[in-house]
C-alpha cells in the first residue's frame, strides 16, 4: 500500500524544532539535539512540517507501506 | 492549512503552557534596553543557558522550547501573517554559510569584549551610542547616566545590545523574505548547541 510520509533530509536539518512544534500527531521528535526524526507510524504525510521547515530540508514522499497503519 | 491534494486539515489545539509565551521576554528585553543600557547584560541568559543545556543535557531543548527569538519571530511571522512564507535560499542552512556565520559572529563578539577591555583599562572611553550591522553607529545616550559599575559594564552593555539587536534585525528580514524561522537556520547559537549535541552523539555510540 502507497501513503503519504514526511522525510527529512538529515544534511540540512538544523534540529529548530519547528516541525515538532508544528506536527498535529505529535510524529516528530529531536533526535539528541542533531536532526528531526519522524515516527512513520504516526506521520499521515500532512506535510505541515514540510511547508513550515526554515531550512526546506523536509519532503512529503510516497512511500510503499506494508501493513496498513 | 493544506496539503499538496487540497485537503483542509485542522490542526488540533495543542496545550499551551508558559512557555508558548517566551517571545515577550524578546520584547522585553529590548524595551529595557532602550530605557537602561545595563539590562543588556541579561541577553547573557540567551547565550549561556543553551550552551548548558547542550553540553549537559546534551539536546537542543532551549532552541525547540524556549528561545523567545524564534518564538517572536514564529508570532510575527506566522500569526500576525507578515512572512512571505516563501522557501529560502539553500546556501542559508549549509554546513559551510552556518559555521562561517558563526566565526564571523564569534569575531565580532571578541572585538566587542576587547572594545569593553579598552573602557576597562582606560585607553578608550566610553560613548553611548550602540552599532548596527557592526556599521552604522546610532545615538542611545538617554539609555545612560552613569550607575554604581565602573563605564566598562556600560560599554560591554552598549556592545551586547549592538549584537543582539543587529541578530533580531538580520532575524526579522529573513523572516520577512523567507519562513518565520528562517533565522533559526543558521542562528549562530543554534549552530554552535547542534555542534556540541553532534558531537557529545558521536561519542555516545
Amino acid at each position: 500500500m502507497v501513503k503519504r510520509k514526511a522525510k527529512v533530509d538529515v544534511s540540512h536539518c538544523v534540529a529548530c524544532g519547528v516541525c515538532q512544534k508544528q506536527c498535529p500527531r505529535g510524529a516528530i521528535s529531536i533526535f539528541r539535539g542533531c536532526y528531526s526524526v519522524v515516527d512513520m507510524a504516526k506521520c499521515v504525510g500532512c506535510g505541515i512540517c514540510a511547508k513550515v521547515c526554515p531550512a526546506d530540508t523536509i519532503s512529503i514522499e510516497t512511500v510503499e507501506v506494508s501493513n496498513d497503519k | 492549512m493544506t496539503n499538496s491534494n487540497n485537503v483542509k486539515i485542522k490542526k488540533p489545539k495543542r496545550k499551551k503552557s508558559w512557555m508558548d509565551y517566551l517571545y515577550i521576554w524578546s520584547i522585553i528585553y529590548f524595551a529595557l534596553g532602550f530605557f537602561n543600557i545595563l539590562f543588556a547584560w541579561l541577553g547573557l541568559i540567551d547565550f549561556i543557558l543553551p550552551l548548558i543545556v547542550a553540553i549537559f543535557a546534551g539536546n537542543k531543548y532551549f532552541c525547540n522550547n524556549l528561545c523567545g527569538r524564534g518564538q517572536l519571530f514564529w508570532f510575527l511571522g506566522n500569526k500576525l501573517k507578515l512572512s512571505r512564507k516563501k522557501k529560502a535560499p539553500k546556501f542559508l542552512s549549509s554546513n559551510w554559510f552556518r559555521y562561517g556565520f558563526l566565526a564571523f559572529f564569534l569575531t565580532m563578539f571578541a572585538n566587542m569584549v576587547f572594545q569593553t577591555y579598552l573602557v576597562f583599562s582606560g585607553t578608550d572611553s566610553l560613548r553611548k551610542a550602540i552599532k548596527l550591522f557592526w556599521t552604522f553607529k546610532v545615538p542611545w545616550k538617554w539609555a545612560y547616566n552613569g550607575s554604581i559599575f565602573p563605564d566598562w559594564v556600560a560599554k560591554f552593555g552598549f556592545g551586547f545590545y549592538s549584537l543582539m539587536l543587529t541578530s533580531t534585525l538580520i532575524g526579522l528580514i529573513v523572516m520577512l523574505l523567507f519562513k518565520e524561522r528562517t533565522w533559526c537556520s543558521f542562528c549562530p547559537m543554534g549552530t554552535m548547541t547542534q555542534g556540541i549535541c553532534k558531537l557529545k552523539a558521536k561519542r555516545k555510540e
